[in-house]
């Protein structure tokens, strides 16, 4: 199937569309979970593609991030015209580009339709959400718009899977047949644009139509500073000479948008017949309750602590159910393998590394449906309305809420999703704390420690308990922490200028179970890919570091448990940490959780496999298969007989896994969004500092209160 | 001195002259939807009296008070 992906021979057809149009709906529909995710090179952008059947033949679907223009401002924005012109590398021009628009807000949708139709590539047209348009009180006469456009037009729903059929053979239809419409708003720009075109031909520059068209328009974008880099200082003489003659002396921009609505308005001329709306109504009654300052941030506080609630103690079953089946597994296998290298590598490197990541899938999903429907709900763009002023005062803005709560399942997507913010600064601020938040990779080592260590005490008639408490205080640690280090970083920088804060506050709507479903399913996926791949890998190594070097006997007189933990600590693991415990022994650490700590740094989930692989090696805690990595925690011992895992301990080690930076993802992500090392090895420095401060305060603190 | 799209209250409507500045901020509101002779109503402001809440074509954005100001709008009711 990937080599199938990545053939150039595909036919490539692109989808692009606003924001909150249900495209990524559609595209899960189409493509189902044949997906690719990647980067478009040289940018951030997350490129996603994947195959699917059009008419008997496969066609590959390339997905562009929702955008209400193709003017940018900076490459990340730029690659919409860059996949239209074909000048991705390795990606083809598109045979077609299938543009999906919100039938129930035609005037705001068509904007951007209107520049992909003048960009000389085959269309069609999918009008998703035709089943809501008579709750909204329009009339749309789909044929004759169709005729205006000159391209093809299908009423679908994506969410209930109408109309897919006829979508894709009108797509057959426009890949049979190609033709491109040849929309021209605009004679005088066209003019502008073939004349730069043949100057720089003189100059023997070659630029597509497309990129010349924004490079007009949008005076100091980036398709402009792109050209310039090609040109030379000429290029800015002639943009200034021609954007006179098409504008005479009116900003282009203003004159583009001032074209786009008039002809839009002409277009839907007795299409769109407007009559009241049912839900408008609704809706304003529902936002006064949900925007209202009191009553407003109260529900948003329930519907956080809802969150919390659920990803610890709902998912507690599952985990059980999971943990037991992971350690009846390795059993079964250990007993019918002879026994030997490959017998123990299997159960106790595959199987034991493996499966204490898995476990934790349950609580992953939990999250992740949480953040999916409060998307799909329309309730995000609410919290971020209702947080900007907050944000503010720490330098970052309403729309750094969005990257800051994704971060709450992984800082990655978080960071990416930093490009919406305007201003450098208060980007960078956002970039600094995001991976403080808690991400989905901190909660299965907070699972661990909590449920092996935090005594279950139930209060509110058992609705709350203590477990629940202290998950919460670890996700206040990251949000402060956070906040702080935003406040600072904006300091700092005496960041004046305002980041802007446009945001579409989407309808009110039902999420549909399947649409949530299929964009969960995609991303446990991509979970559960990075835990087979990083998270088996770096425990594979653990284990191998943790194994050898070893002898194949143990000497005259010694037993086999004193001979494992022998080898154990002569590994290469044992002798590396046990060289820097003195550094850690501070915070109540031994060698062994040195180690697991250690191998955890280029992903921090990691640290459970780690310790998985380092328990379940280690012969002197319980020899039992059956038992899980919770029992062998609680056995650990030092050397002189006192526990390992002291109440004042764990609490340090839970605050060192919320402050510290251990993500080899996190942090090259850091790299590209920023552009330099710096930043990121800041962020090192600083959040490894503070965790180890956090664990020392807390095992200082913790000891004088009595708690070990 | 001409009326913003900050000076409006919520309830009040008004329609699209223009901007006082052309920003990049500017370019976008116009992108999506907020041009000249445009009908534009303001819905709530958050707590704390910012953002606002507007709405405009049939649909639901918001923006900044400095962002508001900004745009030129003349009352309409």
């Amino acid at each position: 199937m990937s080599a199938q992906d990545s053939s150039p021979e595909l036919p490539i057809v692109v989808t692009l569309g606003n924001p909150n149009t249900g495209k990524s709906t559609l595209f899960n529909r189409l493509t189902g979970l044949r997906q690719k995710v990647g980067n478009y090179p040289g940018v951030t952008v997350e490129q996603v593609s994947g195959q699917t059947e059009i008419g008997g033949r496969q066609v590959r679907l390339v997905d562009v991030p929702g955008t209400y223009s193709l003017a940018a401002m900076s490459p990340d924005e730029m690659i919409a015209v860059d996949v239209l012109r074909g000048g991705i590398t390795d990606m083809p021009a598109p045979a077609a580009a299938l543009i999906v628009v919100d039938a129930t807000n035609l005037r705001r949708n068509l904007f951007l339709a209107s520049q992909i139709l003048e960009a000389g590539v085959p269309a069609l047209i999918a009008l998703n959400m035709v089943d809501r348009l008579t709750a909204e009180g329009v009339h749309l006469d789909i044929e004759l718009l169709s005729k205006r456009l000159g391209v093809p037009l299908v009423p679908i729903s994506a969410a209930n899977g109408t109309g897919i059929d006829e979508l894709k053979a009108a797509l057959d239809a426009v890949l049979r047949a190609p033709a491109a419409p040849h929309l021209v708003l605009n004679q005088s720009l066209e003019d502008a644009v073939a004349r730069l075109s043949t100057q720089l031909a003189e100059r023997g520059v070659a630029a597509s139509a497309i990129e010349l068209r924004r490079a007009l328009i949008d005076a100091g974008g980036y398709a402009e500073q792109r050209l310039g880099q090609r040109v030379g200082p000429e290029l800015e003489a002639m943009l200034a000479e021609l954007r006179l003659s098409v504008g005479g002396g009116r900003n282009l921009a203003t004159l583009e948008a001032r074209d786009r609505y008039s002809w839009i308005q002409a277009q839907l001329k007795g299409v769109e017949e407007r009559g009241p709306s049912q839900r408008h109504a609704a809706v304003d009654t529902a936002d006064k309750v949900v925007n209202h300052p009191v009553l407003g941030t109260l529900f948003f506080a329930l519907v956080m602590a809802m969150v919390f609630q659920a990803v610890f103690a709902w998912a507690a079953p599952l985990v059980d159910a999971i943990d037991y089946l992971t350690s009846a597994l390795g059993a079964t296998v250990g007993s019918h393998l002879p026994p030997g290298l490959l017998n123990r590598f299997i159960t106790e490197g595959v199987i034991a590394g493996v499966g204490s990541v898995v476990v934790f899938l349950p609580q992953i999903i939990i999250l992740f449906t949480f953040i999916i429907i409060l998307e799909d709900t329309g309730y995000m763009a609410r919290a971020a309305f209702l947080m900007d002023r907050a944000m503010r005062a720490l330098g970052l803005s309403g729309q750094s809420f969005i990257p800051m709560l994704s971060s709450f399942a992984c800082a990655v997507p978080g960071i990416m999703g930093t490009r919406v913010i305007a201003n450098r600064h208060d980007r960078l601020a956002t970039i600094m704390a995001a991976p403080f938040m808690t991400c989905s990779a901190r909660l299965p080592v907070y699972s661990l420690l909590i449920a092996a260590f935090v005594p279950e005490r139930h209060f509110l008639g058992g609705f709350i308990n203590l477990q629940g408490l202290v998950l919460f205080a670890l996700y206040m640690l990251g949000i402060v922490g956070g906040a702080l280090t935003a406040w600072l970083i904006s300091r700092l920088y005496w960041s004046r200028a305002k980041a802007r804060f446009l945001l579409e506050m989407p309808p009110y709507r039902m999420p549909n179970p399947r649409a949530v479903l299929s964009k969960l399913l995609s991303r446990a996926v991509t979970f559960l890919q990075r835990a087979g791949t990083i998270i088996f890998s770096v425990a594979l190594v653990v284990w191998v570091l943790a194994s050898f070097p070893r002898d194949d006997a143990a000497p005259a007189g010694m037993s086999d448990a004193d001979f494992a933990a022998q080898q154990l600590s002569d590994s290469y693991l044992g002798r590396m940490s046990r060289s820097v415990t003195p550094l850690f022994e501070p915070l109540g650490w031994d060698w062994k959780v040195t180690a697991a700590v250690i191998a955890s740094f280029p992903a921090r989930e990691v640290v459970i496999a780690a310790l998985g692989t380092i328990y379940a090696v280690d012969g002197t805690t319980e020899d039992n298969a059956n038992s899980t990595l919770t029992s062998r925690i609680r056995a650990a011992r030092h050397a002189d007989g006192a526990p390992v895992y002291t109440l004042p301990m764990v609490l340090g080690l839970l605050i060192f896994y919320a402050l510290c930076l251990q993500c080899v993802s996190t942090i090259a992500v850091m790299r590209r969004e920023t552009g330099t090392w710096r930043w990121p090895l800041f962020a090192w420095v600083y959040m490894s500092s503070l965790g180890y401060l956090g664990a020392w305060l807390a095992v200082v603190v913790g000891g004088r209160m009595g708690l070990g | 001195m001409s009326t913003t799209l900050a000076d409006l209250r919520p309830g009040e409507a008004g329609v699209v002259e223009g901007f006082a500045q052309i920003d990049e901020t500017a370019q976008r509101l116009m992108q999506m939807g907020v041009v000249e002779g445009m009908e534009i109503e303001i819905l709530r402001y958050a707590p704390a009296g910012d953002p606002i809440e507007v709405r405009v074509l049939g649909y639901a954005l918001s923006l900044r008070g400095k962002e508001a100001a900004n745009v030129l709008v003349s009352r309409s009711g």
